[in-house]
């Protein structure tokens, strides 16, 4: 029937269709589901309720990292955190499914450790009560944020009835400038694109910056996927991303990852594949990014001005920009860098991996956070954090002034607690820079982990690429 | 499982900001926890609805009459992006809402109305710009109607307004259907793909049986 090619998500899409239920509507099978403390439990309860049982608790995996405390001990864990963690224990270890608890290996954040445990795999088809499950995408998994009702499906079914999305390909190609980072190029996309440029498609990253670039920061890439309205974000695999997988815990071996593999490299988008829109992004003409507002579409190059909504024709545009400027403290045209800041935060499963911290610390080393200041490390997941110690990253970031957290979400999305106070001004390395998000009347700037750094010992937004050695 | 939705006619309270976030509609530290469901329709939009002393925003249009007893939002685009929480929806109808028109909405916030027999409808923006200029003209005195059956919308003047949905999400809403029974009737389906599956790709089957 078709006259194209096929591209990457057609071919893992297809792999899962299990029966069509409608025009371009199909059942899918879920490989992986991952579990979390912030709604795993209510899932597993309401089953319980309906009598269901848990149709494949061999490919549902948990974790708790959204309403924990990252204190040292967890000290301070909130009610509510500490009955949704003994819940998800209660309701995995009754349902028989794998759990990775808290000062085990294996536990963090859930979109760091899929990869890292060897659950995402390409060509997988991976789900979970987040939306920012779209990160596994990095991988070549097809994954995909679902809802509450949507997590009790899967849970009985093992299977999700989606619409299959339009495809957009965004192309980056060039070297990457000096102090420039997977998340300024998906931040600069953003920016271009706007917050639903995105929706309705599931979007492929291809192009020599991509693969050029180490898996993790594919990760970061894929992971702000939503954040331009796109449920789903992919990067066919290659051999770097074997490379990463292999050895993994879950990851096939032996025969398995032979054949595994054979698989996997048929997981790219054929030469003739049409997708129904593409974009170029020439990576040389970016600089490192900062939001200036209340949408990851707010955003410019830190040797940029704040907008000025009298410069701005359309209304609605206008009172959007007003309204943002209101909330964030900042005056309109005014140069981004210098804006002093209160709060620095560098983690979440956009930015808190190894080679993040790698970036931060690099940038940290020998330097002070500037006095009025607190800033946070909070690694992805427990192995990340115990890799980091194991080469001294957590000595440079306390040497250094930052603190050093146990794993978790954190203050990215502030669900255990954990919150900018009111009026205070963050430079986060996290996904969303909502009203509200990092606490009520919190206002967030987001931008890469070398950048927040340097808003740390600078005290106010700066840029990286004056710092860097 | 969801309760049906066929037609409605009801006060309609434009809320036209672009990018009205997930985040926004229910605050996080308001819908943790296991036992939220029945306590969030005061805490929908709380960032805009209440001022920092806790007292009523008299500035927000679901605070004010009539819109208070609105039914029906008309939405500005890329309304509920952001996260997947779907206390968004379940605050939003403990509100009253039953309907939420506007030119786009986030995509997983768009699957979770339907899943609570929240209907979402997609205008393209002049129509929602015409719709929610129509309303403030009459100061939320005239009625919006939406009709799942007919597919449309009808102005408080009367013009009507088709809409396009998914018959599959349609026929979910109109008859209440509960979808988990539904796809368990295809179980044969499921365990046949599994079965076959398993030969194929068994890495994803035995997964955690080396770890």
């Amino acid at each position: 029937m078709d006259k194209h090619g096929r591209t990457l998500l057609a071919k893992i899409w297809d792999q899962h269709v299990i029966a069509e239920v409608s025009d371009d509507t199909d059942l899918l099978h879920v490989d992986r589901h991952l579990l979390h403390d912030l709604g795993g439990s209510r899932g597993l309860i309401d089953l319980k309720s309906r009598n269901i049982p848990v149709h494949n608790p061999e490919l549902t995996f948990a974790t708790p990292d959204h309403a924990i405390s990252t204190a040292s001990g967890r000290a301070g864990t909130i009610k509510t955190g500490q009955e949704l963690l003994a819940a998800l224990r209660t309701e995995t270890s009754g349902s028989g499914i794998r759990m990775f608890d808290i000062d085990q290996p294996g536990q963090g954040i859930v979109h760091v450790i899929g990869p890292e445990l060897g659950l995402s795999l390409p060509g997988c088809l991976i789900v979970c009560g987040d939306s920012h499950t779209c990160t596994h995408g990095g991988l070549g998994a097809l994954a995909f944020g679902i809802g509450s009702s949507e997590l009790t499906h899967v849970l009985a079914t093992q299977t999700i009835i989606q619409r299959r999305p339009k495809t957009m390909r965004v192309r980056f190609d060039g070297r990457l400038p000096f102090g420039v980072t997977a998340k300024d190029l998906i931040l600069a996309l953003i920016g271009h694109v706007g917050a639903a440029g995105g929706t309705g498609y599931a979007v492929e990253y291809a192009g020599s910056a991509i693969s050029n670039m180490p898996v993790e920061g594919r990760l970061t890439i894929c992971n702000l996927s939503v954040e331009l309205g796109a449920k789903m974000g992919l990067i066919a695999p290659d051999e770097a991303t074997f490379a990463y997988i292999r050895g993994r815990p879950y990851a096939p071996q032996g025969e398995m990852w032979e054949r595994a593999v054979a698989a996997w490299r048929t997981l790219q988008s054929d030469t003739d594949a049409v997708f129904d829109r593409e974009l170029s992004i020439d990576v040389g003409t970016i600089i490192p990014q900062i939001t200036w507002g209340t949408s990851p579409e707010h955003v410019l190059g830190v040797d940029g001005r704040v907008p000025d909504p009298a410069d701005v024709a359309d209304p609605a545009r206008r009172g959007a920009i007003e309204i943002a400027l209101d909330y964030m403290g900042l005056e309109p045209g005014a140069p981004i860098a210098g804006t002093p800041v209160d709060w620095v935060f560098i983690g979440s499963c956009t930015n808190s991996r190894l080679s993040d911290l790698r970036a931060a610390a690099e940038v940290a080393r020998g330097r002070k956070v500037a006095p009025g200041v607190r800033a946070w490390v909070v690694p992805g997941s427990e192995t990340v954090k115990r890799d980091a110690v194991a080469e001294g990253l957590d000595k440079i970031f306390t040497d250094a002034g930052f603190e050093w957290r146990e794993p978790g979400c954190s203050m990215c999305l502030a669900a255990n607690g954990e919150t900018v106070p009111p009026g205070q001004r963050s430079v986060s390395t996290s996904n969303r820079n909502f009203i509200g998000r990092q606490g009520p009347r919190a206002r967030t700037h987001l931008a890469s982990p070398a950048m927040a750094v340097a808003a740390a010992v600078s005290g106010a937004i700066a840029d990286v690429r004056t710092m860097e050695r | 499982m969801a309760q049906p939705f066929t037609k409605l006619t009801a006060i309609a309270a434009p809320i036209m900001r672009t990018n009205v976030d997930t985040d926004v509609i229910i605050s996080i530290n308001r819908m943790i926890g296991n036992s939220v469901r029945g306590s969030l329709g005061k805490w929908a939009f709380g960032s805009l609805r209440y001022l920092p002393d806790g007292s009523d925003n008299p500035e927000f249009i679901l605070n004010r009459e009539p819109y208070r007893a609105a039914e029906i939002l008309v939405t500005g685009p890329n309304f509920g992006c952001g996260s997947s929480r779907e206390a968004a929806v379940w605050s939003l109808q403990e509100m009253g809402i039953r309907a939420i028109i506007g030119s786009g909405f986030g995509d997983i916030f768009f699957a979770n109305c339907f899943q609570n027999g929240i209907l979402p409808v997609v205008l393209d923006k002049a129509t929602i710009d015409g719709l929610a200029a129509e309303i403030e003209a009459s100061q939320g005195a005239g009625r919006l109607s939406v009709d799942l059956q007919e597919q449309t919308v009808t102005s408080p003047s009367g013009a009507r307004h088709g809409f396009e949905i998914d018959p599959r999400r349609r026929a979910g809403l109109l008859e209440g259907l509960d979808e988990i029974s539904l796809t368990l009737r295809r179980e044969h389906e499921i365990r046949a793909f599994q079965a076959s599956d398993r030969a194929a790709r068994p890495w994803i089957h035995f997964a955690g049986q080396s770890a």
